[in-house]
């Protein structure tokens, strides 16, 4: 049973500034599906719309993106509820409860004069009500989990290190053991030792908890290092998703192959090759297929005509002309 | 460590004001081509009264003894000093022979209970809307209301407190328009004597507190509003925090702590508003003290009000700024 | 610029009102120099007469045309706060280049003094010199004392404009490959700041506008110079409400009230304009 549902969502960013009018299309048409239990990547380029479409899953954007069309369907046990045709009171209870948020540079994300301490009774008085006989003992325990000392609760945000902060706001994230959690760029802006930590830290809290992870980063090596199945998204649509074995094995699509390429191996010596280009402006996309100006095996069609994100063997979907298929109406 | 980061800096800070603003006062007082002993002895002579030049001399003497403007211009300044350090501005020439600081005590209080209550008050409204209408954002009401601030913000407290003037002595009469209690009741410590005082301290209070609304609100929606963007705000309402949290605890208690900022920065532009107020309404404060001072020609009253006055709102500063410390605990801790 | 002004006038509702304002006030102003009488003489015309055809704001107790006396005081008014700000803007931006380009001791102590003169109740200070001066000024005079106090806030503003330019890459860039400092300052940073400095000199404006007539109202102005400040101050001597006569105190004090009302409006959409924060905040707005 798919924990998470997402149904051709289209969100854009409307602006309008003294008289000019423009509509960046972060997340335009995407569709996917999430097994509980599991860990599942969106992977691309800064600008391809990720961290949009976590805001969207997340339910934690705010004008001007807004939401044209599409679904967010989350299986709370009673058939799937779209959270976007929530009310706000309903959507408050469901919050942190059954799914939380992780978001990027969590290194402002604790409110700078409250201890944090008093964050936790926040996030967590709000969902239940009257603390538990040993709420801190609790909190302490869990904190211990993530390798953070007891003394950080009586702290304020600002004599914590960057580190101690984020592995503060995964807790804080887990706290209520959510069954879902939706991480963006957990381990951007960290250095390589903590990013480590942080990476065995969601495994671990995954296999623990048995919850479901949503992790959106650029990192390939990140992805590999933690995701079951793979998304790759570009210019606001998802071009390929297989498992994450299967993805690395065999990249079907160019943009893929280009991402997976960059990554180093040690005593690798060969040359990396990197994309041509730049990605297109989410204001402007190229007409048909939005990767075949940087493409090296772009066909006639490709520039008339979107591919759209179809199944191949083995789970292996993919939105390219490349590989037959794909072809719209 | 605390103590030597924050407080040394600020204690440092307030004795430059008072040394520049001293400095001020002698040099602009200084360099004006009129001579206060001259214009004294004109007023009385233009009105009528005949001296002879030897009474002159002597009389202008005395002038010069009473105003300190005895000796070379670093006797003089160094005059000025000790006058402040001890309290001492001479007897005013009006009320002779008062001394300056007998007067100005007794003025004083109305003036700071007026200063401290409107300050409050127009601070506090003005914080505690401008934080609700910034965290509602695009909200008609919020809107609505930053339009209608905007309109009064700028108005001087002049006009406002003329506009009241005309409107409550000739329209609405329901308020007293002068004096600080009526006349003929004696000061104790009674309901009836308090009620007297509220109603006429209502007009002054409620000029200084409109005039003085529109900054805070203006400031504080502004800052709120960029507050509700911050990813801490944004990180508490995906974790379902209650709206009411959000505005006080994560909003208005972030943004707030500029006002406090703003509001020792503000204080010499709120006592000039209450002194203007005072004048408006008779109000028995410094304000009209400083008029008396200025259409009697009282060098020393004026004098001793302005060097006050230069004290007053630098002790106000230092206090605030020791305040603060207790709000934002990034100050606090390092 | 010119695009600059009209993006303001098709899309701020604030500005149209304001500029639309400011320009019948000026206009106003100019109509000045048609003014029939020589508002030094009293009696010119019968005193206190009501609004009517002939005197369109009536006449005031001293027998002077109401409407013509306010054309003077407004040109008068816009005058001295013209001259103040302007003076006030030189010392602001000396000020702030200095401290803001020199940095270190220079700067520290600079803005030890700069903040002295924020927190520093400026009305005692200037009813001092001001009745020291007493009926000497003229307008330049009042000009001249009042800009004397309006440079410690806006020097402030632009310093920290100075600051974060320097911080820029344009100017490491600018820097290293051997730019002179006159160019730099003049050619690149100025555009930045000339914006800041408009915009402050508006603010002043009121400021100076609003401290007049307190000066005034207390009898420290140029008491026979017509400036809204020592209109106010006439009618209220001369009882002017008590008496009926509200034509003479409700003109200069509802022209004062539109005047800086739209000057505000003014520097509000035009800080509003340049600061990047704002205008995101309109385009959320649109969103």
């Amino acid at each position: 049973m798919p924990l998470l549902r997402v149904e051709n969502l289209k969100a854009y960013y409307l602006m309008d500034i003294y008289g000019i009018k423009r509509a960046v299309r972060a997340v335009d048409g995407v569709s996917f599906q999430v097994e509980e239990n599991s860990i599942f990547g969106i992977a691309g380029e800064s600008g391809c719309g990720k961290t949009s479409l976590i805001k969207v899953l997340s339910a934690t954007f705010t004008p001007p993106l807004t939401v044209q069309e599409g679904k967010v369907i989350y299986e709370l046990g009673n058939g799937g509820t779209d959270i976007l045709s929530l009310d706000g009171e309903h959507l408050r209870k469901l919050r942190w409860e059954f799914f939380s948020y992780v978001p990027q540079g969590s290194m402002n994300v604790l409110n700078p004069v409250r201890r944090v301490r008093n964050t936790f009774h926040d996030f967590v008085g709000a969902h239940r009500v009257g603390a538990p006989p040993d709420f801190l003992g609790d909190v302490t325990e869990h904190l211990g989990h993530l390798g953070l000392p007891p003394e950080v609760l009586a702290s304020y945000p600002h004599q914590l290190s960057g580190g101690m902060r984020q592995r503060i706001t995964l807790a804080l994230a887990t706290i209520l053991k959510p069954r879902l959690i939706l991480a963006d760029e957990p381990t951007t802006a960290l250095d390589v030792v903590v990013q480590r930590g942080v990476v065995q830290l969601l495994k671990r809290i995954q296999a623990e908890q048995k919850n479901t992870l949503i992790l959106v980063t650029h990192d390939m090596a990140v992805q590999a290092n933690l995701a079951d199945r793979l998304a790759i998204m570009y210019a606001g649509k998802i071009v390929e998703e297989a498992p994450t074995a299967e993805l690395f094995g065999n990249p079907l699509h160019p943009y893929t192959g280009y991402l997976i390429g960059s990554l180093p191996r040690i005593g690798d010596k060969a040359y990396k090759v990197s994309a041509p280009g730049a990605p297109p402006s989410l204001a402007s996309l190229p007409g048909g297929c939005r990767f075949h100006p940087r493409c090296p095996h772009a066909m006639d069609v490709c520039r008339t005509e979107e591919p759209e994100l179809s199944d191949m063997a083995s789970g292996h979907k993919l939105a390219c002309f490349l590989h037959g298929q794909a072809r719209r109406g | 460590m605390f103590l030597k980061r924050y407080l040394l800096p600020r204690l440092f800070q307030y004795l430059v004001v008072i040394f520049v603003g001293t400095t001020i006062v002698f040099i602009s007082t200084r360099l004006t081509p009129a001579d206060p002993v001259q214009q004294t002895i004109q007023r009385i002579t233009a009105q009528g009264g005949y001296m002879d030049p030897a009474a002159v001399e002597d009389f202008a003497r005395t002038l010069r003894e009473l105003y300190g403007l005895e000796g070379s211009v670093l006797q003089q300044y160094a005059g000025l000093w000790k006058r402040l350090l001890t309290a001492n501005f001479g007897r005013s020439y009006t009320y002779f022979p008062t001394p300056v600081i007998q007067l100005i005590g007794t003025s004083l209080p109305w003036t700071l209970g007026l200063l401290s209550l409107s300050s409050i008050l127009s601070w506090l409204a003005g914080t505690i809307l401008g934080g609700l209408a910034g965290y509602a954002g695009q909200e008609k009401w919020a809107k609505w209301l930053e339009s209608i601030v905007m309109i009064i913000r700028p108005i001087p407290y002049y006009i406002v407190a003329l506009l009241a003037l005309i409107l409550f002595a000739y329209f609405l009469p329901i308020f007293p328009i002068s004096g600080a209690f009526a006349v003929g009741k004696k000061v104790t410590l009674t309901w009836g004597f308090a009620l007297s005082v509220a109603k006429h301290a209502f007009l002054p209070a409620a000029s200084l507190v409109v005039g003085g609304i529109g900054v805070w609100f203006i400031q504080m929606k502004s800052m709120a509003s960029n507050i509700v963007a911050e990813d801490y705000v944004m990180f508490g309402r995906a974790g379902g925090l209650s709206r009411g949290k959000l505005v006080l605890q994560y909003t208005i208690r972030n943004a707030m702590l500029p006002q406090i900022t703003g509001l020792a920065l503000a204080l010499g532009q709120l006592l000039s508003g209450a002194l203007v107020v005072e004048y408006v309404f008779s109000y028995p404060g410094v304000g009209m003290l400083l008029y008396q001072a200025i259409t009697q020609g009282d060098y020393n009253l004026t004098m001793g009000i302005t060097m006050l006055s230069i004290v007053v709102i630098a002790t106000g500063v230092l206090i605030i700024d020791l305040i603060y410390p207790l709000f934002d605990p990034r100050v606090r801790y390092r | 610029m010119l695009n600059v002004l009209r993006d303001l006038l098709r899309h701020d509702g604030r500005f149209i009102f304001g500029f639309c304002m400011i320009l019948g006030i000026v206009f106003l102003a100019l109509l000045y120099f048609f003014c029939p009488y020589d508002l030094s003489i009293w009696n010119t015309v019968p005193r206190d007469r009501p609004p009517s055809a002939r005197y369109l704001l009536g006449t005031n107790s001293q027998g002077q045309d109401v409407f013509w006396y306010a054309t003077a005081a407004i040109r008068n008014s816009l005058l001295i706060g013209i001259v103040a700000a302007s003076l006030s803007r030189v010392v602001a931006v000396l000020v702030a280049l200095i401290a803001g380009y020199r940095g270190g001791r220079v700067d520290r102590v600079l803005m030890s003094v700069n903040d002295s003169f924020v927190v520093l109740p400026l009305l005692p200070v200037l009813v001092l010199v001001a009745s020291m001066l007493k009926g000497k000024m003229g307008i330049l005079g009042l000009g001249v004392i009042l800009a004397i106090f309006g440079w410690a806030w806006d020097a402030r503003l632009i310093r920290a404009q100075i600051l974060s330019l320097r911080e820029r890459e344009f100017t490491k860039t600018a820097i290293l490959s051997g730019m002179s400092s006159l160019r730099l300052v003049l050619g690149e940073h100025l555009p930045f700041v000339i914006p800041l400095i408009m915009a402050t000199a508006i603010n002043n404006m009121i400021f100076v506008i609003g401290t007049e007539i307190v000066l005034a109202v207390f009898g420290l102005s140029s008491l026979e110079t017509p400036t809204l400040g020592t209109m106010i101050y006439w009618s209220v001597n001369y009882q002017a409400m008590l008496l009926g006569i509200w034509w003479w105190i409700l003109t200069p004090v509802v022209i004062c009230i539109l005047l800086i009302l739209s000057l505000y409006m003014l520097s509000v959409s035009i800080s509003d304009f340049l600061d990047p924060r704002t205008r995101l905040q309109v385009i959320k707005a649109k969103g």
